[in-house]
């Protein structure tokens, strides 16, 4: 252990281990988390508005309509960046929720892989019916 | 002492003044806040809202993959948004959707220090509600005037 130490530290300091890093932030993901919700809520945000009036611009179109719609190539990358963040997005808020509620902590750990599971098997169902439409 | 298998409950342990020991309320609780306050109850809203909003993915996913299967699937799908129940349901989504959308700027916001104070959330927290409400009808009327032409 002592290796890691820089020599200064090591010739002048009687601190412990612990008391070092005591201080000096997460020793795990720290607000990785928290930053990514961020993160994901900026690019939700051109996304969903462009998402939410998109589909109220074809509202009723036939099939024929919708899936050349869904198919377009600057269409379809939007769509799969939205279903990727999205879910993403999704994952993380209800992870938090499940994290706040649900007890014990087994239980909440049990049920936020159950979440993550669904939003991956969403997310690439729905990336995959894009890509059928598109290419 | 009985046995207490979460680990999380160390933290919601507090000590009074006097020394006794308190349980400290956890994250937006239904029966801890007052929820006629702009604050907790725009707090709460968001979480709802989140979590409608994710129920509501599961209907995204459904309209891509009838889309993806070809016509007569997408008729069902058709069908069943075209029809009372899920006429009301697309029209709470939407409003779920403009409510998550419009209170996360208004989070994204506070995360850059920006509005904390009371005087100022109760603006936000109104301008939200208003916004919501002109968006959802906006939305609609879109969809109103794409689906009559």
């Amino acid at each position: 252990m002592s290796e890691h130490i820089p020599a200064v530290n090591r010739q002048t300091s009687m601190q412990s281990g612990l008391g070092r890093v005591r201080g000096s932030g997460s020793a795990r993901n720290g607000t990785h988390h928290w930053w990514m919700q961020r993160v994901t809520s900026i690019a939700l945000l051109p996304l969903t508005i462009w998402l939410v009036f998109s589909l109220a611009v074809h509202a009723g179109d036939p099939w024929e309509v919708m899936a050349e719609w869904i198919g377009r190539p600057f269409n379809a990358v939007l769509l799969i960046v939205l279903i990727g963040i999205g879910f993403h997005h999704t994952e993380a808020g209800l992870q938090v929720v499940i994290e706040d509620y649900i007890r014990p902590e087994r239980r909440a750990m049990v049920a936020g892989l159950v979440i993550k599971a669904i939003c991956l098997v969403l997310g690439l169902l729905s990336a995959l019916a894009v890509v059928r439409l598109a290419v | 002492m009985a046995h207490n298998p979460d680990a999380r409950e160390a933290l919601m342990i507090g000590t009074r003044t006097d020394g006794s020991t308190v349980r400290r309320p956890l994250s937006p609780h239904l029966q801890v806040y007052d929820m006629l306050q702009m604050s907790s109850l725009t707090s709460i809203m968001h979480r709802i809202t989140g979590s409608i909003w994710s129920v509501g993915m599961i209907f995204f996913v459904w309209w891509l993959s009838a889309a993806a299967a070809g016509p007569e699937a997408y008729a069902t799908v058709q069908w069943f948004f075209g029809g009372f129940i899920g006429l009301i349901m697309l029209f709470g989504l939407s409003a779920v959707v403009w409510y998550h959308t419009l209170n996360g700027v208004r989070h994204l916001v506070w995360d850059a220090g920006y509005g904390y104070d009371i005087p100022t959330t109760y603006r936000t927290g109104w301008a939200t509600a208003i916004a919501t409400a002109v968006m959802t009808v906006v939305t609609w009327i879109v969809a109103i005037i794409a689906w009559a032409s």
